[in-house]
């Protein structure tokens, strides 16, 4: 039981890792400002989100799980309404805004 | 267990820093607070790994917070942004 476990907690973070380097590396190739925000909010969405998962099963206690559940949900939302904030920044602007 | 976790925080931290020089060195402001963005959902992952590696779960309040700041820092950086927009447009409806 243990061992599946930790067996879920390397796949997952291991997953949200990967999710990390795409991310930077979105952000570093992609063409202009606005596929630059797509990339990054697969990091805040994905990434985040599976090493959040992925660390459950570590936490201690129902609480210390519900806590982590709560950060996810609060990143989530901030990097939405974020995104959407610095996408309209974009459009009214331009990039250099 | 740790060990893994621990790897984990410093590639993601890896990941974030090469981020953060790369763009630095770019001129559009939107970019730089794309990765500042960028460091805040990566820092709250790195925090949250070694408070898992370390167990010592006080380190999860700093990943709160840190959360907490980087929405912060995006609203001031458009709110400055749609100011000046309004400073210059009455400088020329004025002038």
């Amino acid at each position: 039981m243990n061992l599946a476990l930790d067996i879920f907690t390397v796949s997952a973070v291991s997953a949200g890792a990967f999710f990390f380097l795409a991310g930077t590396v979105g952000l570093l190739r992609f063409p202009d400002a606005l596929t630059r925000l797509h990339a990054l909010t697969k990091v805040d969405n994905l990434g985040l989100g599976l090493v959040v998962l992925g660390l459950l099963p570590q936490a201690d206690g129902p609480f210390g799980a519900l806590k982590l559940v709560s950060i996810w949900l609060l990143v989530q939302l901030s990097g939405a309404i974020v995104t959407q904030l610095i996408a309209g920044a974009v459009r009214q602007h331009g990039p250099h805004g | 267990m740790a060990s893994f976790l621990f790897g984990a925080a410093g590639f993601v931290l890896t990941m974030v820093a090469l981020g953060l020089v790369v763009i630095l060195q770019r001129p559009a402001e939107v970019d730089h607070m794309m990765v500042a963005q960028l460091l805040g959902t990566g820092g709250v992952a790195i925090l949250l790994l070694l408070a898992s590696a370390t167990e010592t779960p006080p380190i999860v309040d700093v990943a709160l917070l840190l959360a907490l700041f980087a929405a912060f820092a995006a609203v001031a950086f458009v709110r400055s942004a749609s100011d000046q927009e309004s400073e210059v447009s009455k400088a020329t409806s004025g002038g």
